[in-house]
This record gives structure tokens, C-alpha cells and sequence, in this order.
């Protein structure tokens, strides 16, 4: 079989797997309900900034700013949810992940299409919060550049992306550790502090910003957020999506060379 | 698709600790690991077409072998090739061929009907429709299954939903089907129609089939060689009938009278192994069972009987037992 069509037989599925998990994600729509009203830190931590900046501007943040800051980080925050470490561990530990070794398809791309497959209803649930956070920012508080228009999307993806596979490399790590929903939760702990979700990364002091905006979690949450808003050039946010992409090419040759190691040493344990 | 063994190994690594608090803490530190001998240099061959029943006791390595030949597991050592492939690669066209149905897993979406299963299994092994449709009409009707299809999973039985995993297994019509406990709690009926169904699909497409089970009616139904396993090693490889008669070559000849008789007149005909009010069953050796049915023809008031070796249970009972006993002697 030739490269082509090995790909074209890969990708062949791929439809199918977004309609199934797509019926999958509608069948737990009220949980999918309860996982959107509990995703409420952005809300609460623009009520406390709110109150700050009632005394005066930080840096660049108002009252305004902080509101459309945080209005943009939950929206962001409500599209990227990302279970597969969770759900890789369980199925390594119990043994279920079996059902995926034995069918011909990588199960890098069932376990994306299944957390793909959430969106539609995911954004339909978001459409209401979305409508509320144009009302309330205004036109004046999000860029006008047509160009960051196009490239939010393209950030927004990679931010989803970006948590997928470093989710996925750490799910793959479960070959190796018993449990490794330690480093998940180490992970989503690193993504509250330093990816803008609770406060601005530009308001870390100086020497903490320069670190802490070439993380990764920078470009999960920060990178499309401050695009949106403008808070950066066309030409910053170019750069920000190279370094976001990279991680994501980085996390995902991790999670491969994990996972072939991995499932060499799998003891497929559980009947 | 032909199997072959040789000089099979597979050591699992365990971590093990006493119980208690103190041993506990005392794991944090220093781990201390077993080596768990589960399949211990066995070899064997399947023809393509064979059904063989994998049997053992609990943890003689029967699940780690299929999972092995299945591609799941790596071998500590040995030679594994099912047909042209090495299972462990776990290449396209080897994964195309094989299923594995486990009693105790399942590959159903759980909050979706098991249609929609059918119809992703499709996409994934790349079925085309035309043959899909007519595929699972085949499938829906030997297994019985047209009206629960559109049910939500969860909402199914067990044995409707270990049906549908079967239906959901064969979807790409696989030439090699690998069943671990297949009828693990299903009724009396569903377990009829399970293996009725299995042994008709191996003849109808030529499927080899390996199955583990410890119901032993599983494998008298469905299969016509055994392989039987114990603490990793293999203790016989032959035809069910060859073994009973090897390990239990008397018969069990069971009277039906039309009326009751003396315990003397029964006791002289052979061993006993019941008698109720009007139906006796003998235990008799091959060699004495025309004179012991003429004797009883001619003294009891005979209305039928029946002649059958000795329970397939009973058989491995009595072949694990004579392992226990070698390995205690030794």
C-alpha cells in the first residue's frame, strides 16, 4: 500500500468517529451541562479583580478590560475541555484499553475524535455566554484587525490541541506508573496559575512574566485570549501560534515514543 | 489462519507487600516485586478452521496466552506467528483478521445502541457497505438480536449485550476469533444460542476459534480439540474424546426402570453412582460394559438407557488434581 492511501485509509474513519462520539457527547449532554455552569473560576475572578480595579487601573486592566478578559477566558476555558489523561489511566489500569489496541485504527485519533466529538455541543451550551459577553465588552475591547480575526480560530484549535497532547503524553506515561492522575492533576494545577486563567500573565511581576510566557500553558489560554483582545500585534500573535504549534508537535512526538514504549511493556492486567 | 507456539514465555513483574499501615509506608520507599511465571515454555499448533478449547484452573495462563496471540501482550520469550504475522507487531491487515470477545470487557458504547457500535466498527475496519448491510442482517438473525439494536447498551441484558458483542466482533468478519469466557453469566438459553451461534459462524466462514471457558458444556458444544493449561505449562493437547477415555475410561450407563428394585439387585451389577426411586446410573469399566447392559437387560425391569462417558468436569478435575498431586510429589 502506498503512503497515500495508507493515509487516505487512516482518515477514512474519521467521519464516522465524529458522528458516533458526537451521538456519544448529545447521550451526556447533562453532564456536559453541569461541567459548563461548574466552570465558573474566570466569573468569580473577575468579580475579586473587578473590586481591585475599582481603586484604579492595573497596568493595562479596567474594570472594562478585566471584563472582557475573563468573559474571553471563560468562552476559551468552556471549548477546551480535554478528559483523555483521566480516561487513558482508567483504561490502562482496568484493562479496557485493550478494545483499542486490537482495532486497526492508532487510538491517538479515537481518543481526539472523541474529545472533538463534545464541541458542537459544547458551543451550542456556550452560544448563550458568548451572546452576554458581546453585549458586555463592546466592540472597543476586542482587536480590529481582520487579520486576528482569522488567526483566533487557528489559536483557539491550538489551545485545545496543546492541552490534548500534553494530556496525551501524560495518559501515555500510565504504561509505565500505576497511576499517573498525580501528574494530571500537578499538570491542570500549572494550567490554573500560569496559562492567564485566573489572572493576566502580564501582571506577574516582570522576571516571572518572561518565564512564565514561554510555558506552555501561556499558549492554551493566554495566546487566544490576548489575540482576541488585541492585546497583541498581528505579528506577536504570529509568533505566539509558532511557539504554541511547536509544543504541540513537541507534546505529541512525547506521547508517541511514550506510547510505543508503553505498550510493549503492557501487562494488560483485568480478565 | 494457523497459530503457532513454540517455547512460549511470559514472566509478569508484580509488585507485592504485606498488609498494614507500616508496610505501606515501608513501600514507599523500597518496593519489593514478584515475578509471576504465567505462561511457562508451552508450545502447540491450530490448524486453520479448528475450534480448540483453552482449559485450566484459575491463573494457569490461559487469558495471558490469548492475549498474547491476540497481539495484546509481548512475549517474555518464544515464538508466536498467527498466520503471516507476529501478533505482538500488531499490524493493519493482522488486526483486520482477529477479534477477542472477553465475557468480563466490553467494546459497546455504553449510553448509545449497540447500532451505532455496528456502524463505527464499520468505518474503523473499513467494511464497505455493501457488504455490511447483508453482514449484520446475517449477524442480527443467527444471534436474535433485531430488536434490541436500537436500545441504549446500559438498558440491555447481559445476554443481550454479550450478543451484541459478538454481532459487534464480526462486523469485519474476522477469520480468527479468540473468546475468553464468552457465556459467563448468561442463561441457560442464551448460552445455547451463544454457542450454537459461534459453531455456526466457524463452519459457515471457516473462522478458527480458541476459546477459554470453564463451563465445560461451552467446550463440548463448540469445540472438537482441548488444550489444557496448568501453572503455565501444558498438560495435554488432543481431541475431548481421547481425553476422557484416557483419564476416565469408564462409562456411565443410566437405566430408566419401570419399577422399583432391591438395593442387592442393583449393587451386583456394578458401582453405583445414584439411584433414585426408578433411574440408576453405573459407573462401568469399557471392557465389562456389554456384559454389565445384557446382565441388567436380564434381571432389572429395564424400560431404557443411555451410555455416556464421564462429565468433561469431572475429567479435568481429576487431570488438575493428578497435576497437583505430581507437583506436591515433586
Amino acid at each position: 500500500m502506498s503512503a497515500g492511501a495508507r493515509v487516505a485509509a487512516a482518515l477514512r474513519p474519521l467521519p464516522t468517529l465524529y458522528r458516533v462520539g458526537f451521538a456519544d457527547a448529545v447521550a451526556y449532554r447533562g453532564q456536559a451541562l453541569i461541567w459548563l455552569l461548574s466552570t465558573n473560576t474566570p466569573l468569580i475572578m473577575l468579580l475579586l479583580w473587578n473590586a481591585v480595579a475599582a481603586e484604579g487601573p492595573v497596568g493595562r486592566f479596567g474594570q472594562a478590560e478585566f471584563r472582557a478578559y475573563f468573559l474571553v477566558t471563560l468562552i476559551v476555558r468552556l471549548l477546551q475541555g480535554v478528559w483523555v489523561a483521566w480516561e487513558m489511566n482508567m483504561e490502562v489500569r482496568d484493562g479496557s484499553i485493550a478494545s483499542r489496541l486490537l482495532k486497526p485504527i492508532h487510538p491517538f485519533w479515537s481518543y481526539a475524535f472523541e474529545n472533538i466529538a463534545a464541541w458542537p455541543v459544547r458551543l451550542v451550551m456556550t452560544a448563550p455566554v458568548v451572546v452576554v459577553a458581546a453585549w458586555l465588552i463592546g466592540a472597543q475591547h476586542v482587536t480590529n484587525d481582520w487579520r486576528q480575526w482569522l488567526l483566533f480560530p487557528v489559536a483557539l484549535f491550538g489551545g485545545w490541541a496543546l492541552s490534548f497532547s500534553g494530556n496525551l503524553a501524560i495518559g501515555c506515561m500510565s504504561f509505565f506508573w500505576q497511576s499517573t492522575l498525580a501528574i494530571a492533576e500537578v499538570w491542570f494545577g500549572l494550567y490554573v496559575v500560569l496559562s492567564g486563567y485566573i489572572v493576566p500573565l502580564e501582571l506577574f511581576p516582570p522576571w516571572a512574566q518572561a518565564v512564565v510566557v514561554k510555558l506552555p500553558w501561556a499558549h492554551i489560554v493566554s495566546t487566544p485570549v490576548r489575540l482576541l483582545l488585541g492585546h497583541d500585534t498581528f505579528e506577536q500573535s504570529l509568533s505566539q501560534l509558532a511557539a504554541q504549534w511547536t509544543y504541540i508537535a513537541a507534546f505529541t512526538v512525547v506521547a508517541a515514543l511514550l506510547w510505543r514504549k508503553g505498550v510493549q511493556r503492557y501487562e494488560a492486567f483485568g480478565g | 489462519m494457523n497459530i503457532l507456539v513454540d517455547h512460549l514465555v511470559k514472566h509478569y513483574r508484580v509488585h507485592s507487600r504485606s498488609p498494614g499501615a507500616m508496610a505501606a509506608l515501608r513501600s514507599l520507599f523500597v518496593r519489593r516485586y514478584d515475578t509471576v511465571r504465567a505462561v511457562d515454555d508451552i508450545a502447540f499448533s491450530i490448524a486453520g478452521g479448528e475450534r480448540v478449547g483453552f482449559l485450566g484452573p484459575n491463573g494457569a495462563g490461559k487469558t495471558t496466552t490469548l492475549k498474547v496471540l491476540a497481539g495484546l501482550l509481548k512475549p517474555t520469550s518464544g515464538v508466536v506467528r498467527v498466520g503471516d504475522f507476529i501478533p505482538n507487531e500488531r499490524r493493519r491487515a493482522f488486526l483486520r483478521s482477529v477479534m477477542l470477545v472477553t465475557g468480563q470487557k466490553h467494546q459497546l458504547l455504553w449510553d448509545l445502541p449497540p447500532a451505532d457500535t455496528f456502524e463505527l466498527n464499520r468505518a474503523i475496519y473499513d467494511v464497505p457497505r455493501i457488504d455490511f448491510v447483508p453482514r449484520m442482517k446475517e449477524l442480527v438473525e443467527l444471534l436474535e438480536i433485531g430488536d434490541v439494536i436500537k436500545k441504549p447498551t446500559r438498558q440491555l441484558s447481559l445476554g443481550e449485550r454479550m450478543k451484541c458483542e459478538l454481532a459487534a466482533a464480526l462486523v469485519h468478519q474476522p477469520t480468527l476469533l479468540f473468546l475468553d469466557e464468552p457465556t459467563i453469566g448468561l442463561d441457560v438459553t442464551m448460552q445455547a444460542l451463544v454457542r450454537k451461534f459461534i459453531r455456526t459462524y466457524s463452519q459457515r466462514h471457516g473462522a478458527t476459534v480458541l476459546l477459554t471457558s470453564h463451563d465445560m458444556d461451552d467446550v463440548s458444544a463448540i469445540c472438537d480439540r482441548v488444550i489444557i493449561i496448568n501453572h503455565g505449562k501444558l498438560s495435554y493437547d488432543g481431541s475431548i474424546t481421547e481425553l476422557v477415555t484416557r483419564t476416565r475410561p469408564e462409562k456411565r450407563v443410566t437405566f430408566t426402570l419401570s419399577e422399583s428394585v432391591s438395593a442387592e439387585a442393583v449393587q451386583r451389577l456394578g458401582r453405583v453412582i445414584s439411584a433414585s426411586d426408578r433411574v440408576l446410573t453405573l459407573q462401568v469399566d469399557q471392557a465389562r460394559l456389554k456384559a454389565t447392559i445384557e446382565n441388567a437387560l436380564q434381571t432389572l425391569p429395564v424400560s431404557d438407557l443411555t451410555v455416556e462417558n464421564a462429565p468433561l468436569e469431572e475429567v479435568l478435575a481429576d487431570v488438575f488434581a493428578q497435576a497437583r498431586a505430581k507437583r506436591g510429589a515433586a
